[in-house]
């Protein structure tokens, strides 16, 4: 039993901000805190992982860990689990650490919450509440005595600690000394999608779409209000599955989370799969034809009416308003 | 498991669960059981994303032919339900149904699936939904591809087949990776692949004359002790809901429009 261990992400080269929350929440749990970075070139986000709070880095190095490959990444963490013996892993729910988790669990027959949104000690044992059935229940689990408790944690949930560049990490170099034949799926290639504008993920406004657009063309007023506002568009998984909009613009448990300040709504019924992504926005303003919709439940502003009446006036006065 | 020369074989996992659609008014909890209690009339559904791995199945099964089995695991099927993988232009069903396998955990579900897929044998591909519309755990993929020593290629949005392996464009929040795996694999798939196809009417007609092969535990030959949960459930409940809207109307719906920017506004919104 030695403390938290954090499976480290980066974002272009620095330490990602999924990892910056995982280390305050570790503060909250364990009496120290460390994290894992794989392949090579690591100590810029060592340092950033030391100003974030970190206690102790392992700066996990192998030649298969270079091109960033999972099943090496994996395989090498699995080893770095075996070695340090954490009482408590956590993990971001991002698409590598959705992959890792449940790997890892498997492979060191340890205990796995998935999407956590909240993770306490309760009488020094680990407590996480979860989101299950899409958002309707949280789940409250308890983990088993054996193996690590391994977590994987929603993003945006915990606050990352703010930044003090005069902190150090111990710094552990660890070499798990990999075989090839980890590697068992191999990515050849990957195809970013460039958006345009602002971040959807880091927008402090978002104005998303529903099925009740009834089909693309609404999307580019939706568009136009989000610009006046300096935001981004997003849209629910009915939206992106009938191909009215790429699914890089989808809100919800299995999309994107957002979080900010504003969200508007518009012709989303609020179903608990798609308020899992932006159910931590600040405000939100639904426009929703159904007095009865769940969005409503979540709402601070709505307005029940056709989107088709209100929008128009409602862009043209925020224009208005935003001109000064 | 071989990868002959011979036809693709492919298996697809899938899970009966409660239908995510519920009405949130009719979603109800047990509290003394801890567990979601049906809604009345409310039937049964296959899992969504599974009906989705159903479907990349299929489309391999028509550009370059395959055989396709469906595998299922619980305590209790509704036939009906079950059958609509065959009605979609699956080949066969195999229902792996004890009263041991009441409402497993991920570690235990796939350890019953792996045993299941041991017995059958054979298969050149495993497909699965990306999580269950139940417990969203995402999990089960994982554990029967450890299990069984398969590469494994989750959240899948396309899947060709290509010299002697699978070639897979998984999808990411701002595009995709493209990944390569020899066969036999484990692919799990979501709903960027597309709509699943409706059943045909001679789909339907097809299904009802086909009988699953259904296995038993002790068919499985399962260790009874590896089926106890390993997470604790402590609570399950309906987060408190403090609806708190306030609503905007004005004198039409313009003028509604215009009253909710000066609300903002108001509000320092915008």
């Amino acid at each position: 039993m030695s403390g938290v261990l954090v499976f480290g992400e980066l974002t272009d080269g620095h330490l990602s901000g999924t990892t910056a929350e995982l280390i305050a929440l570790g503060k909250q749990l364990g009496e120290s805190v460390a994290v894992a970075l794989f392949g090579g070139n690591m100590a810029g986000a060592a340092d950033e992982a030391a100003a974030y709070g970190a206690d102790r880095v392992h700066l996990v190095e192998d030649p298969l860990l270079v091109d960033g490959q999972k099943d090496a990444i994996i395989a090498a963490f699995d080893s770095l689990c075996r070695e340090v013996s954490p009482d408590i892993v956590l993990i971001g729910k991002t698409p590598l650490g959705l992959d890792v988790g449940p790997r890892l669990a498997f492979r060191l027959h340890a205990g796995l919450a998935q999407d956590c949104v909240s993770l306490e000690m309760r009488d020094g044992k680990l407590v996480a509440t979860r989101s299950v059935y899409g958002g309707n229940a949280l789940a409250t689990v308890g983990f088993p005595e054996q193996g690590p408790r391994i977590a994987i944690v929603r993003g945006k949930v915990y606050e990352p600690l703010a930044p003090d560049a005069s902190q150090t990490a111990e710094i552990v170099k660890f070499e798990p000394k990999l075989d090839s034949s980890v590697i068992k799926a191999k990515t050849v290639q990957v195809v970013k999608r460039e958006s345009q504008g602002v971040r959807l993920d880091d927008a402090d406004v978002v104005v998303s779409g529903g099925r009740g657009l009834g089909g693309p063309d609404p999307f580019a007023q939706l568009q136009e209000l989000a610009s006046l506002l300096k935001g981004a568009v997003g849209a629910s998984r009915a939206a992106c599955d009938a191909g009215w909009l790429d699914h890089s613009y989808q809100v919800g448990l299995t999309g994107k989370t957002v979080t900010p300040n504003l969200y508007i709504a518009v012709g989303i019924s609020g179903a608990s799969q798609h308020m899992a992504g932006c159910s931590g926005a600040k405000n939100i303003v639904a426009i929703n034809k159904d007095e009865n919709a769940n969005i409503f439940k979540e709402a601070r502003y709505g307005v029940v009416g056709d989107w088709k009446g209100v929008l128009s006036s409602f862009i043209e006065t925020v224009r208005e308003l935003t001109k000064s | 498991m071989t990868s002959s020369g011979a036809q693709l074989k492919i298996l697809v996992c899938v899970k009966q669960v409660i239908d995510p659609e519920t009405p949130l008014s009719a979603f109800k909890i047990d509290p003394g059981t801890k567990r979601v209690a049906p809604a009345a009339g409310v039937p049964p559904v296959v899992n969504g994303f599974d009906e989705n791995a159903v479907e990349a199945a299929l489309r391999l099964k028509d550009s370059v032919g395959a055989e396709v089995t469906v595998l299922s695991m619980s305590d209790s099927f509704a036939m009906d339900v079950m059958k609509k993988p065959l009605s979609m232009g699956a080949d066969a069903l195999v229902l792996a149904q004890d009263s041991q396998f009441r409402d497993l955990d991920p570690f235990a579900s796939a350890y019953v699936l792996a045993a299941a897929i041991r017995k059958l044998d054979g298969f050149d591909l495993i497909l699965c939904g990306r999580q269950a519309s139940d417990w969203d755990n995402a999990q089960v993929p994982t554990g029967i591809a450890e299990m069984l020593g398969l590469p494994l290629v989750t959240v899948a949005q396309k899947l060709d087949l290509a010299s002697g392996g699978i070639v897979v464009e998984r999808a990411l929040p701002d595009g995709y990776e493209v990944v390569e795996a020899p066969l036999p694999a484990l692919v799990t798939v979501s709903n960027e692949l597309g709509e699943p196809r409706y059943p045909t009417l001679r789909g339907i007609m097809a299904a009802g004359k086909k009988t699953p092969t259904t296995f038993s535990a002790s068919d499985l030959e399962v260790d009874p002790a590896r089926l106890a949960p390993r997470m604790h459930l402590l609570d399950l409940a309906v987060p408190p809901r403090d609806s708190k809207c306030e609503f905007i109307s004005g004198e039409n719906e313009a003028d509604t429009g215009r009253q909710l920017a000066l609300r903002l506004r108001e509000a320092k919104l915008i």
